[in-house]
């Protein structure tokens, strides 16, 4: 490299002191705007979970083989008039556990092992831009799951009820919140192995008998209450009123704004950053 | 600026689930246009220390002030004011080194040009592959690039040198040397004598938690009490054994035949001594060499340990 150039590096375009030239578009030191900082992070999380394969297989291969066998399998006939209007609300339902506590959980688990939540809280981004941040990729991973998931049941004769939409937005919304707190507290409480393990086990045994996919009312009567006051169970049976039935479930809204807050709250009580 | 920074950890479990004291009044200011050197065996509370400054622990007593501010409360305004290179890196295994290094920069508003950065500290030469398949010395390249890359008006380096290869341990010393050109207060830590020699403007000497010498490598060397050389040696015939009451407070020894070593605090007195004993025996050295103090019978001095 050139001299000049190695002055171009180590120049000191700082305040007053030198020519402004030095540095064209502004100051030394500064940082960029907040939301484009909380964004900018958001995408970058978005895209490392979606180049992960084991996410990408958690995030959309699975939730689409689970599609599959509920419309070819009699599982859901019991539920509803059709196979796949019972199945694809259970299955975006299991998407956002899927992205927002076991995927989401996992990175950020480890992330903490490797220090990356310590070096990043020391740039401008910061330890609330960094949670914001991911926030934003589960977001965004969810909303590319809503197409292709959602476009998959279309595709097998799903016909939404178009007057809940509204509602499972709010719920999905709200679902995403409670299980990415519930994530965050997990991978900020345990070790990366054990994060791993307790999400991925959670996963399935909620997907299993957490009301997600079955009905929590089509449980033993001595669990129904319990289940029903899971937030995979709120989800879930919330999902299906607003798009089997085109109704608002404002308990199943209730059940999840609570887990968000008592997650969040233990999560900022409890988190260790290293 | 540091003033009697105590930070316990714990509760321990192996302590009966008490505190302990890992900082016990540690005291320090870094200037800009300097290079601040904490020097200390592991263990002795540099990362510590850092890392209060840093505002990644809080302090249990005493007053830590980043630019004026709280660095525990800081601001993105003020974060961004701070580069930090820290001791494992935190870089995370799976993304690749440019994709990181962009990344870092667009959380600034003027970064430093990345592809710039990344030849001047040649990580473009391994920019493609994923970090955790990087050497050492290339992640300590990348970590320090990460601190430098938004343009800090203050960078802390924790270990820097720690894994570098003779060309990479250039490369970073000559960076060092330029922050420094540039104005920038930098503060790093090392437990390599040859570290804190080579780009000290004032040195902390950390033990035990505490800051227990400070000054310039001059200044510390140069103390008043214990001034003069440090190290006599001459050679002779081989096999000659000293008397163990002619120079009791000096360390002896014949590293190899006929070449013998005398280290400590010497005095004229002692080379008289030693000049009478050695015409009494009819012996003649063929050499004598003296060495002064060096920085690390400064911290043998205080800390009683040695460093490499």
């Amino acid at each position: 490299m050139s001299p000049d150039k190695m002055g171009d590096l180590a120049s000191a375009p700082r305040g007053t002191a030198h020519p402004a030239s030095e540095t064209p578009g502004g100051q030394r030191g500064s940082a960029a705007a907040l939301g484009t900082r909380i964004l900018r992070h958001g995408a970058y999380e978005m895209l490392g979970m979606l180049r992960n394969g084991e996410q990408l297989v958690l995030a959309i291969v699975l939730p689409l083989l689970a599609l599959v066998a509920l419309v070819v399998t009699p599982v859901l006939d019991a539920y509803g008039p059709g196979r796949i209007d019972v199945a694809a609300p259970g299955v975006l339902a299991l998407c956002t556990m899927s992205t927002a506590f076991t995927g989401q959980g996992i990175a950020t688990g480890f992330d903490r092992r490797y220090g990356v939540l310590r070096f990043l809280s020391t740039t401008p981004l910061g330890r609330s831009g960094l949670i914001l941040g991911k926030a934003v990729a589960v977001a965004g991973v969810l909303t590319v799951q809503l197409l292709v998931v959602g476009g998959a049941a279309v595709l097998l004769g799903w016909s939404p009820d178009p007057g809940g939409i509204v509602a499972a937005a709010i719920l999905l919304l709200l679902g995403s919140a409670a299980f990415t707190a519930l994530g965050l507290l997990v991978a900020g409480t345990l070790r990366p192995e054990a994060t791993l393990a307790v999400t991925n086990l959670l996963w399935i045994l909620l997907a299993a008998a957490g009301g997600v996919i079955i009905p929590a009312q089509s449980l033993p009567e001595a669990v129904q209450t319990f289940v029903s006051a899971l937030p995979s169970a709120a989800l879930g049976d919330g999902l299906r009123s607003a798009l089997i039935e085109g109704a608002f479930d404002p308990l199943a809204c209730l059940v999840l704004l609570g887990w968000a807050a008592l997650a969040s709250l233990a999560a900022i009580r409890w988190f260790k950053w290293s | 600026m540091i003033e009697g920074l105590i930070k316990d950890f714990g509760p321990i479990g192996s302590l009966d689930g008490r505190m302990m004291r890992v900082l016990d009044g540690v005291s320090l200011s870094a200037e800009h246009g300097a290079v601040t050197v904490l020097l200390g065996a592991n263990g002795a509370g540099k990362t510590t220390t850092l890392e209060c400054a840093q505002g990644l622990q809080r302090a249990d007593a005493g007053t830590v002030r980043l630019l004026g501010e709280d660095p525990y409360r800081a601001t993105p305004r003020l974060r961004a004011r701070v580069g930090v290179m820290l001791q494992e890196g935190g870089l995370p295994p799976s993304v690749r080194p440019l994709a990181l290094l962009r990344h870092v920069a667009s959380m600034y508003r003027s970064p430093l040009p990345v592809d710039l950065l990344a030849e001047r500290l040649g990580i473009d030469e391994f920019g493609a592959v994923s970090i955790r398949r990087l050497s050492g010395g290339q992640r300590q390249r990348l970590a320090l690039a990460c601190a430098l890359v938004g343009r800090p008006d203050v960078v802390f380096l924790d270990e820097p040198s720690a894994g570098l290869d003779p060309q990479s341990r250039t490369i970073v010393f000559d960076l060092v040397n330029e922050l420094r050109a540039d104005g920038l207060a930098v503060v790093l830590t090392t437990h390599l004598l040859d570290d804190a020699q080579r780009l000290a403007d004032y040195v902390y000497i950390v033990d035990g938690g505490r800051t227990v010498a400070e000054g310039t490598v001059a200044e510390l060397t140069a103390d008043t009490d214990t001034a003069g050389p440090r190290e006599l040696s001459f050679e002779t015939i081989p096999g000659l054994a000293l008397p163990d009451d002619l120079l009791p407070h000096l360390q002896q020894s014949e590293p190899e035949p006929g070449r013998y070593v005398l280290r400590g605090s010497l005095t004229a007195r002692d080379v008289e001594l030693l000049a009478r004993w050695w015409a009494g025996r009819g012996v003649m050295p063929s050499a004598i060499s003296m060495a002064p103090r060096s920085l690390e019978d400064v911290f043998l001095d205080i800390s009683g340990r040695s460093l490499r």
